[in-house]
């Protein structure tokens, strides 16, 4: 079980702070209003010039092979449920290092995940 | 009130494909992977060999696109409905692996961790019922 919770922990902690870090990238570059593919374009240029965008990429291709592998040892309905905590991290990470406001139904949901992977987790058959 | 009906069928259908492409993406790659077996990596030919063996799985490529679609459809969906109606709808995604790994999978499910299931679904609704900007923009 060991090597699947230290597998688990990075598809969760990986993928959120690549999230974080793509999240922290796309607002250097702005809203992205205009649709037309030149436009893209030009959005997807400069964010390939940001390393955040660099650094979260990486970390989320580290996240889905962790997820790939922890699905070699574990069952679909562990590991599916238990990356419910990425909303937890997630959250705790955009209060933290993107200076995120966090209302209580939102820390009560999370609450809610928490307890529902603790459920899933020691409910093994 | 045509149109309100059409972009409330549209609405339907693309928070259904997000819901039953998520998961079964998920489970894809579940089986793809459980084919390969264990996975053990101690040496660099190790790696190399299973990174082969994934990219060279059918299942895994199946998952994969399963994936991108109900990525293409979040994306689509959110560029007519509000990020607030669409996220607390995929909380289901969860009940829907969990049914999936069930009767697809065989996988044997506990009465604890259905309750498990049930409690994430839940907290997934509330979290993503709260909106979704709080800050001002930069």
């Amino acid at each position: 079980m060991g090597r699947e919770i230290i597998l688990l922990f990075l598809v969760v902690c990986a993928g959120t702070a690549g999230e974080l870090c793509v999240s922290r990238a796309m607002k250097t570059v702005g809203e992205v209003r205009n649709f037309h593919p030149a436009a893209l374009l030009s959005v997807m240029l400069r964010c390939i010039r940001l390393k955040w965008m660099w650094l979260g990429l990486a970390l989320m291709a580290t996240a889905f092979f962790s997820l790939l592998w922890v699905l070699s040892l574990a069952n679909v309905s562990l590991v599916v449920p238990v990356t419910a905590l990425s909303y937890a991290a997630g959250t705790v990470g955009g209060k933290i290092f993107l200076r995120e406001r966090v209302s209580p139904e939102r820390w009560a949901g999370i609450l809610l995940v928490s307890l529902g992977v603790i459920l899933v987790l020691v409910g093994r058959s | 009130m045509k149109a309100f009906t059409d972009l409330h069928l549209k609405t339907y259908l693309s928070i259904l494909i997000m819901v039953l492409f998520g998961p079964m993406g998920n489970v894809l790659l579940g089986k793809g992977m459980k084919r390969i077996g264990a996975v053990a990596i101690r040496t660099p030919a190790e790696l190399i060999h299973t990174l082969m063996l994934v990219f060279s799985s059918s299942v895994i490529w199946l998952g994969i696109a399963s994936l991108i679609t109900f990525f293409i459809t979040y994306m689509l969906v959110l560029s007519w409905a509000d990020y607030s109606y669409v996220q607390p709808a995929s909380s289901i995604a969860y009940g829907v692996v969990a049914l999936l790994g069930h009767f697809w999978l065989k996988e044997v499910i506990t009465p604890t961790r259905w309750l498990g299931v049930l409690v994430i679904c839940l907290g997934v609704f509330i979290v993503s019922g709260t909106p979704p900007r709080t800050t001002e923009p930069v």
